[in-house]
């Protein structure tokens, strides 16, 4: 059970990590992770259906590298979309994500093969390579903790690098005050693109690894995924404050695994307040006024 | 170097109708001169300003800096020849970064690299650069700017507008919101900056006496259009009071054009 909630912890904290990027890096308030992170899902299992039988049972490195990168060019596909629509089109964010779900939601559909639902009974790579690879070593639900914990860490590396880059303060100071950026020479248009390109990439990477681990992808899985991530992202705001970049990626997880562990709490003991699983939507928007309310209490006094 | 040709500015009323700002201005300055630019309310000083920068379209007219004709241009390209302070200190900085940041965001025009930002070479410099202020910043790098106050944040902001020695710079009463000491204190590093890198400056300011004192030339608007620009002896021979007069001048025409519509 812990190993359970640590593992999805830190998956859609990948997501949360996406939806940190656009709410709080670009001040973007973007939907369109609704959009692709199922997008994300639908082409990790489909490569992993599709590429599979070609590199045999027992998983393979490579293999894996290609799920993944279906899965984060799916997402960022999506996230380019909403950047065009938003950009050529001057609507508000909010609207330009709303179109982009829509539309992935039918390139989803056609991505499965027309089906809402692909289920991995043939083979689960990302999985299989795990395991063989942990094999002997650890028993396979903490082979998945530790796969899950280093793929997190590299992550981490590679985001914490990259807005400590030019590139990455140049983001950064997008979202805070775009005149600052346009002073500095740098093409606004172009650079907030990349963020929300990056953002709805790790939204499909979060989705291609999400597919696996549940052993199949859904048409259906980015509902509420928006408000989740928030949610998870005020968590860890909630618990760490800090103005170090490094501190506020780190802080997504941990938010993320305080959310997943909070509805398994839900789920498991709720039935003793009467909540059912129906009610998990109302306790994440109640989570997200709380944090709110929290932090500007919070706030106030400090 | 800038040079403005019959440029005209203008803002659509809705129903066709079109409010004029600029009416095909015409406008040279040589480089490294320092200009001020005064005028009364609406003007036009600040569009003045907004069309050189780019900011607002030309509807007619060429805009060139440096001999590069750069009217077509976006405010961001025409940044690698501009700095600019505003007159809201809050305008030029992003204030959830550090100093260091912020400084390291102006200190070069142009595309970003996939690099570190502020290795320790660069903060060195960095913190050498921000001690010019006089402000103490140098031992604040890591703080967020949006713990400096008014007029050490316009100081910084002014430091990050010339840092990377722009052919132009563009000052729109940048003191204005800063307390009598720390507009004086950022007035004497904005004179210091020009000399010591040999800008070419345009300073709109509502301070007649300081207009005077600190430009090579004066040059009034009215209504969108330059009602009078004095240099070399006709500026040096100038008196606060002899702008006023100017002032009044333009004005009374506008109230003799006003009493030809009521008659
Ligand atoms: N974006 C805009 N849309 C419509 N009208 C505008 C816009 N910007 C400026 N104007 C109009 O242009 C005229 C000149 O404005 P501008 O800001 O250039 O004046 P100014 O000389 O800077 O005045 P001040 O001394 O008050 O700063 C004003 O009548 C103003 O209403
Ligand atoms: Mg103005």
């Amino acid at each position: 059970m812990i190993e359970g909630i640590l593992v999805e912890g830190l998956i859609y904290g990948i997501l949360a990590l996406g939806v940190f990027i656009s709410f709080r890096i670009l001040d973007f308030p973007d939907l369109t992770v609704e959009g692709s992170f199922p997008a994300g899902a639908a082409g990790g299992a489909m490569t992993a259906l599709v590429l599979g039988p070609k590199f045999g049972t027992g998983g393979s490195p490579l293999l894996v590298a290609c799920i993944l990168c279906a899965g984060l060019i799916a997402g960022g596909l999506a996230g380019f979309a909403t950047a065009e629509i938003y950009h050529r089109l001057k609507v508000h964010p909010l609207l330009a994500g709303i179109i982009t779900m829509t539309g992935f939601y039918s390139i989803n559909l056609r991505i499965l093969g027309g089906k809402p639902n692909l289920p991995l009974i043939a083979g689960n790579p990302l999985l299989d390579t795990v395991r063989s690879l942990l094999n002997g070593m650890l028993s396979p639900e903490f082979s998945l903790l530790a796969a899950s914990m280093l793929a997190v860490l590299v992550l981490f590396g590679i985001l914490d690098f990259f807005f400590h880059t030019e590139v990455g303060i140049a983001m950064g100071a997008l979202g805070d005050n775009e005149n600052s950026v346009i002073q500095a020479g740098i093409n606004p248009v172009r650079l907030r693109t990349l963020g929300i390109i990056l953002a709805n990439a790790l939204a499909g990477l979060a989705g291609a690894i999400a597919a696996s681990y549940q052993g199949f992808a859904d048409v259906n899985f980015g509902q509420g995924v928006v408000a989740s991530g928030l949610a998870t992202v005020m968590l860890g705001e909630l618990v760490i404050r800090s103005q170090y970049i490094g501190v506020q990626l780190a802080r997504v997880f941990i938010g993320s695994i305080l959310f997943k562990a909070l509805m398994y709490a839900a789920r498991s003991w709720g039935y003793l307040a009467g909540i059912t699983p129906n009610d998990l939507r109302l306790i994440t928007a109640l989570l997200i006024i709380g944090s709110i309310a929290l932090s500007k209490v919070g706030r106030k006094s400090s | 170097m800038i040079e403005i040709e019959s440029a005209r500015v203008s803002f659509s009323l809705g129903a066709g109708e079109e409010h004029v700002v600029l009416k095909n201005l015409s406008l040279s300055v040589k480089e490294g001169q320092t200009v001020s630019i005064i005028g009364s309310n609406g003007a036009g000083k600040s569009t003045l300003l907004n069309a050189i920068a780019g900011t607002v379209p030309l509807r007619a007219g060429i805009i060139c800096i440096d001999g590069v004709d750069c009217t077509r241009q976006a405010e961001w390209e025409r940044a690698r020849y501009v700095g600019r302070v505003r007159q809201n200190p809050l305008a030029g900085t992003a204030g959830a970064m550090t100093i260091l940041d912020n400084l390291a965001l102006a200190s070069r025009k142009g595309p970003r690299r996939l690099k570190i930002a502020t290795p320790p070479v660069i903060a060195r410099r960095m913190a050498e650069e921000v001690a010019q202020l006089g402000m103490g910043l140098e031992s604040r790098l890591h703080e967020n700017v949006s713990r400096l106050s008014g007029g050490q944040r316009q100081a910084l902001t002014l430091l990050m507008a010339v840092i990377s020695k722009p052919a132009v710079l563009l000052l729109d009463e940048h003191t204005a919101a800063l307390d009598p000491a720390n507009a004086e204190k950022v007035s004497a590093l904005t004179k210091r900056f020009i000399q010591e890198f040999g800008l070419t400056a345009l300073i709109v300011t509502h301070d007649m006496s300081r207009a005077l004192s600190e430009a090579d030339r004066i040059v009034m608007m009215h209504d969108g259009e330059i009602i009078a620009d004095l240099s070399g002896e006709e500026k040096t021979s100038m008196t606060v009071a002899g702008l006023v007069d100017l002032f009044r001048k333009a004005r009374g025409r506008d109230y003799a054009e006003d009493r030809d519509l009521l008659r």
